[in-house]
């Protein structure tokens, strides 16, 4: 009997000191005249991990709004903000003339992807046409780009993958890539090209470890300020797209604004993307 | 006095369908999963039409003009499970006639932890195992461009199944009667040739059990897989890089979408296929030994 009455208190005192808990954390006064509302965000599936810190980031500070993100595409996206259907669309490629007549893109961020080798390859610079030209097949041997007499070994992402999306419409591979190896994520790339002399692939510049090598491209080494002056060629800019004729709703626009923000940047980073010079 | 007795029949009802409650939510769990990727899986299967879904040699999910064709993934998961059981089974037969007659209970005990053991390590340990050692050893051995291959899956694979098939035919071969194998010796049998033509054969349909349990452990694995098998749709050969039907549902589903998920669905039901024939015949083997 006395040990049920123990357990009980114990079990009384437990649920008193979660109560408190909770009590503690809603008190705590959030909105002072902060802006509430859903911001809806709609396109590019590469955008995710900088789409997802950004509005993480946000949504610590302003409690109040929700931000969604819908990984459909690019165009879709671009269609979403056309339709009115979202409040800012997203894509990985800048606007087409013709959808920039009644849209405004702004750059929140580039993509800097880094090729890269195993430390033991001698090979330094590539130009975009040998990148091509070794992953759709037509040069199979490491001799004809300047390297030492070897097969040379494929290494890429998943087909979904944001990444090789980037990497495919930059080089112009799309669906024409010769992979020995398709991983699963950034990091694997690097380890198997570390473990294989004969393996190239590529890979976010943040995630690039020194265990392998990076390949300048065209004479260009991949670097924050290489990428934002545009001289490094294998980047494409994350672009958020508003209607030009159309006011954001305050909560979209209070988002746009942090997005755009200085403050964002080293979210911007810590999602693998280079910031936009300001 | 009655006042308790009427407590403990009250509890004693609650009890039973508490009991009665829990033994039938696994077999609404098996219904629900079953229902779900019949449901999910059979329209793209009929919008992609059988033949050219199960046949088909080209898995193209994101191209311009996609194509699904999974035979090169069918192909590869069989291959894959094929050199596994080639492998593995001898090595864990051998191992378990070694743990049942031949070694001494101390030893005994010391490999059967180590078993355990390795039934334990979680699939990407094997995984990351096999993509930093065996990988690279398979490239330097067979002199190849990349080690990431079936023949790198099948290594590790044949690891992963090594415990199961043990330990299921330690025990068949173990509760083989004694007097078998001391008549076969009385009679002048040497003890490799009373293991191999009594005790191997008396324990046979536990030592089939293992097998299949063997087989249906190295088609479901997909993370270990995942990482030395190198992912790429082609048709298998030993050293091509391949995927599994596993990877194929692992490494695309997080970005799928329309009908490409509706396919990932279809080879999820496929690979369910597998794996309840592999039951139907552990069943099968089940009831011969009954009778």
């Amino acid at each position: 009997m006395k040990k049920i009455i123990s357990l009980m208190v114990v079990a009384v005192l437990l649920v008193a000191a979660l109560a408190g808990c909770g009590t503690t954390n809603t008190d705590t006064p959030k909105d002072n005249g902060q802006v509430s509302g859903t911001v809806s965000t709609d396109g590019s599936t590469s955008m995710e991990k900088v789409i997802g810190f950004l509005s993480e980031a946000y949504m610590e500070e302003n409690s109040a709004v929700k931000v969604t993100y819908n990984p459909t595409g690019s165009g879709s996206g671009i269609k979403a903000v056309q339709a009115g259907s979202c409040d800012i669309g997203l894509a990985s490629r800048d606007l087409k003339p013709e959808e920039a007549t009644d849209l405004n893109g702004t750059v929140v961020a580039i993509d800097g992807i880094a090729m890269i080798v195993n430390k033991e390859n001698p090979v330094k610079d590539l130009t975009i046409e040998q990148i091509a030209a070794l992953y759709k097949g037509e040069i199979t041997n490491w001799s004809e780009v300047g390297g030492a007499d070897a097969p040379v070994v494929l290494i890429g992402r998943e087909a979904a993958s944001g990444t090789r999306d980037g990497f495919e419409s930059i080089t112009d591979t799309e669906d024409a890539c010769k992979y020995n190896q398709e991983l699963t994520s950034t990091g694997d790339v690097v380890q198997t090209v570390s473990s294989n002399p004969n393996a190239i692939g590529y890979a976010s510049l943040a995630s690039v470890k020194d265990t392998v090598k990076l390949i300048s491209v065209e004479g260009v080494t991949p670097s924050t300020e290489t990428i934002q002056n545009g001289s490094y060629k294998i980047q494409r800019n994350f672009v958020m797209v508003t209607k030009k004729n159309a006011e954001l709703s305050p909560a979209a626009k209070s988002f746009f604004e942090f997005a755009t923000s200085s403050a964002a940047d080293e979210w911007i980073i810590e999602a693998g993307a280079v910031p936009v010079k300001r | 006095m009655s006042k308790v007795k009427k407590a403990s029949v009250v509890l004693e009802r609650a009890m039973n369908c508490i009991f009665t409650v829990c033994g039938f939510l696994t077999i609404a769990f098996v219904l629900l999963i079953t229902g779900f990727l019949v449901v999910s899986g059979l329209p793209a299967i009929k919008e992609i039409g059988i033949i050219d879904f199960l046949f088909g040699t080209t898995w193209a999910s994101t191209a311009q003009t996609p194509s699904y064709g999974i035979l090169p993934f069918i192909l590869s998961s069989i291959y894959g499970t094929c050199g596994a059981i080639i492998i593995g089974v001898p090595i864990g037969i051998m191992c378990a006639i070694f743990l049942a007659k031949m070694s001494s209970p101390r030893i005994s005990g010391v490999v059967s932890s180590a078993v355990d053991l390795l039934s334990g390590i979680p699939s990407v340990v094997y995984g990351l195992v096999g993509m930093i050692v065996i990988v690279p050893l398979v490239r330097e051995t067979f002199n190849l461009p990349d080690g990431a291959n079936l023949f790198s899956a099948i290594i590790v694979l044949t690891v992963m199944i090594l415990p199961s098939v043990i330990s299921v035919s330690e025990t068949a071969i173990r509760s083989v009667p004694r007097e078998y194998e001391e008549a076969s010796l009385a009679l002048g049998a040497t003890k490799t040739e009373t293991v191999f033509k009594v005790v191997v054969p008396a324990a046979k349909s536990g030592i089939l059990t293992s097998v299949v349990l063997g087989i249906g452990r190295a088609i479901g694995e997909a993370m270990a897989v995942m990482m030395v098998a190198g992912n790429v749709a082609n048709m298998p050969g030993l050293f091509t890089s391949v995927r599994f039907l596993t990877t194929a549902v692992a490494s695309e589903m997080s970005y799928s979408s329309g009908l490409q998920r509706e396919a990932l669905f279809s080879i999820a039901l496929v690979l369910f296929v597998f794996i309840m024939l592999i039951n139907v015949v552990l069943n099968l083997i089940a009831k011969k030994k009954e009778r």
